[in-house]
């Protein structure tokens, strides 16, 4: 990380299209393509003011053609150029998951480490905005639990530029998620943690390195994206109630920082994770085994977690808000560990 | 066409074939009486591409340093005729340390990032990411072209019609090579394909098709020659198909009880044929025959050897190069 000096506020989207930008200049082999990610900026804002930076050579519009361009951006990386490839809503990943999971992910490893594929595949994750079942996913621990794929979860300004300069720099294929809800858009609901203090200047964030985002010592909440903001509104709300919540912000899954978890909860001896993803054979079950096969003794109270009830995400508000983890369910959820 | 350029061709086919027919003499020598595909010194599945060397042999004479390839399951012809080592090859597919990939990859996932050559054992996925390569070269400003391969059977997936599209808008320098074999593995072209040439296809996308009847070497090589001079022109893509010949199974062990056609395949075998023509163009006789043969022979045999006296590699090796 470079020392810095100035920063001003900015959101979430305009940090990671900062972070891409800035490689650009550095990197005349840095591109992106996607769907809308030219004139348009990106249909969330991760390509915000790039068009009209380095225009269409270098900020490319794809047709609608998800295994056309993902394979392409596969091909152009292969080749040594790294290319930025915008899946616009990861629910879309049912359409080129060949070339994400068969190709990009396992060309490395099935060619004995002589071939590298350099390429970010960012995409939108989340929902909470009623845009129903085949919108509103996020889907990382399924990316997750495939070999040969980094996957990254920022949850704040500073951090989504700072792992987006580091996921270009880095050689292996990075699945790049980011949450609709934290991008800090002018048209959607907007926790305040989604606009930030960002250094003007490149930097970088290790990919691999959980933050502890608020210090604590009775309960570890293990989360991340969105649900770190919502994390630390409970975090802080509790403060004041006597319960002191510290909040891992684990930042990707793969890499996971095991050690960063390890650690809080063997502090606090209480956790609870966190999860927007899919309760069953994820995230949630994931943190439980590095647990159990560290040392379940270290937990003073049973496993306990939060993530969607294995349905698909509903449209109407009340049945949405029913499964997505929710500050009231985290409050809940952690209080229940502290009776 | 020179008489040099034929021969070259010829020679270049037998040496596949020999390489194809010990691979299958080899394959199937330790796995009986009860057949197994995962035993034996070559497990798993194994694709051979005998009869369709018009294709890979056509395409490849025109190919230059820097050039890349896709090629499907059925990978060893377009290999070789691109170039790639023999010997790495053949460690590669008995699983060996020295192998292309260290014996990670296997038959079907064959990677020589040197020849710019990579395989990929799902269908039609591997023209995505040659355009890919291809848009990598219009953007570095060379004349290098990707050439993406692909059976009749793969042309009816969405990878094919994405990528011509693709290539297409973006006027790469691709060549879409399909080899129409007649057999997407037991299912004939006539229940699996609308229309009759995927040439025709091509036009639907705005790019030239061109349909080679009779496994021609000679006028694939003239079709691919006009391709390949146009994407280095920056002229951007086209599509060749060849009317080719599965001479054996889908896969070693295919009995083919569903091929009506299966008496007439040694009389349609392009090698004896093409070695009649130039015999009767003067331009082979019977000594460099025995000749080319003898070299195919001596070639194809130290490649096994090397490839049986190399090491393989350890269970602990599994836990490697899942990242850079």
């Amino acid at each position: 990380m470079s020392t810095t000096t100035e920063s001003r506020r900015v959101t979430t989207a305009k940090a990671m299209a900062e972070g891409i930008g800035q490689e650009m200049q550095r990197d005349p082999n840095v591109f992106v393509m996607g769907e809308d990610v030219g004139a348009y900026g990106g249909i969330f804002g991760s390509t915000t003011d790039l068009f009209g930076e380095f225009g269409p050579d270098r900020v490319i519009d794809t047709p609608i053609s998800e295994t056309g361009f993902i394979g392409a951006g596969i091909g152009a990386a292969v080749e040594g150029l790294r290319p930025v490839v915008e899946l616009m809503f990861v629910d879309f990943y049912g359409v080129c998951m060949d070339q994400i999971s068969n190709h990009m992910a396992k060309i490395h490893y099935e060619s004995g480490g002589n071939v590298k594929v350099p390429m970010v595949l960012m995409s939108a994750t989340g929902g909470g905005y009623s845009d129903a079942a085949q919108h509103s996913q996020c889907l990382w621990g399924t990316f997750a639990h495939l070999p040969g794929m980094k996957v990254v979860v920022p949850s704040n300004p500073y951090d989504a530029k700072g792992l987006m300069i580091s996921a270009i720099r880095d050689d292996n294929p990075v699945m790049y998620l980011f949450h609709k809800g934290g991008q800090g858009l002018v048209w959607m609901e907007k926790n305040p943690r989604s606009i930030g203090e960002v250094p003007e200047e490149p930097y970088t964030v290790p990919i691999g390195k959980a933050a502890v985002a608020k210090e604590g010592t009775d309960v570890t909440i293990v989360t991340l994206s969105l649900s770190v903001q919502h994390s630390l509104d409970v975090a802080e709300q509790l403060e004041g109630e006597g319960i002191s919540v510290e909040v891992v912000d684990l930042r990707s899954l793969v890499p996971l920082d095991t050690e960063t978890v390890l650690e809080s909860v063997g502090k606090t001896g209480r956790v609870l994770v966190v999860d927007e993803d899919y309760k069953s054979f994820g995230l949630t079950g994931e943190i439980a085994a590095v647990i159990a096969e560290n040392d379940p003794g270290m937990l003073k109270k049973p496993f306990s977690r939060l993530a969607v009830p294995d349905v698909p995400i509903p449209y109407a508000r009340p049945l949405e808000y029913g499964v997505l983890p929710t500050r009231e369910k985290i409050t809940a959820a952690v209080k229940d560990l502290m009776a | 066409m020179t008489e040099l350029d034929r021969l070259a061709m010829y020679r270049q086919m037998v040496r596949i074939r020999q390489y194809e027919a010990r691979i299958m003499q080899e394959y199937h020598a330790d796995k009986s009486p009860a057949w197994d595909i995962g035993a034996g010194l070559i497990p798993g599945e194994m694709h051979l591409s005998a009869g369709q060397e018009p294709a890979a042999v056509g395409v490849c004479a025109h190919l230059k340093k820097g050039d890349a390839i896709t090629a499907p399951h059925r990978p060893h012809h377009f290999a070789l005729a691109h170039g790639v080592d023999m010997n790495k090859m053949t460690a590669e597919i008995y699983g060996r340390e020295t192998g292309l990939c260290r014996g990670k990859g296997g038959h079907m996932h064959l990677f020589d990032p040197d020849n710019h050559f990579s395989c990929s054992g799902i269908i039609a996925q591997g023209l995505p990411v040659a355009c890919g390569q291809a848009l990598a070269f219009q953007r570095k400003g060379t004349d290098n072209v990707a050439v993406a391969v692909a059976g009749e059977g793969a042309a009816n997936q969405g990878a094919f019609h994405e990528s011509l599209n693709l290539a297409a808008v973006w006027n790469l320098p691709v060549i879409f090579v399909i080899e129409d074999n007649d057999w997407a593995i037991s299912v004939p072209r006539s229940a699996s394909t609308a229309g009759v040439s995927n040439a025709d296809r091509a036009s639907g996308y705005g790019i030239p098709g061109v349909r080679v009847e009779d496994n021609d070497v000679e006028a694939m090589f003239e079709a691919a020659g006009a391709a390949i001079d146009r994407a280095r022109a920056g002229e951007g893509p086209s599509l060749i198909e060849i009317h080719t010949l599965r001479l054996w199974g889908h896969f070693e062990g295919d009995a083919q009880a569903y091929r009506s056609e299966l008496e007439t395949v040694n009389e349609r075998d392009p090698i004896p044929k093409y070695a009649a023509s130039l015999q009767e163009l003067g331009d082979l006789t019977d000594d460099q025959i025995a000749d080319i043969q003898a070299e195919a022979d001596a070639e194809v045999d130290a490649a096994i050897e090397f490839a049986k006296s190399s090491p393989e590699p350890t269970a602990e090796d599994a836990l490697l190069h899942v990242f850079a």
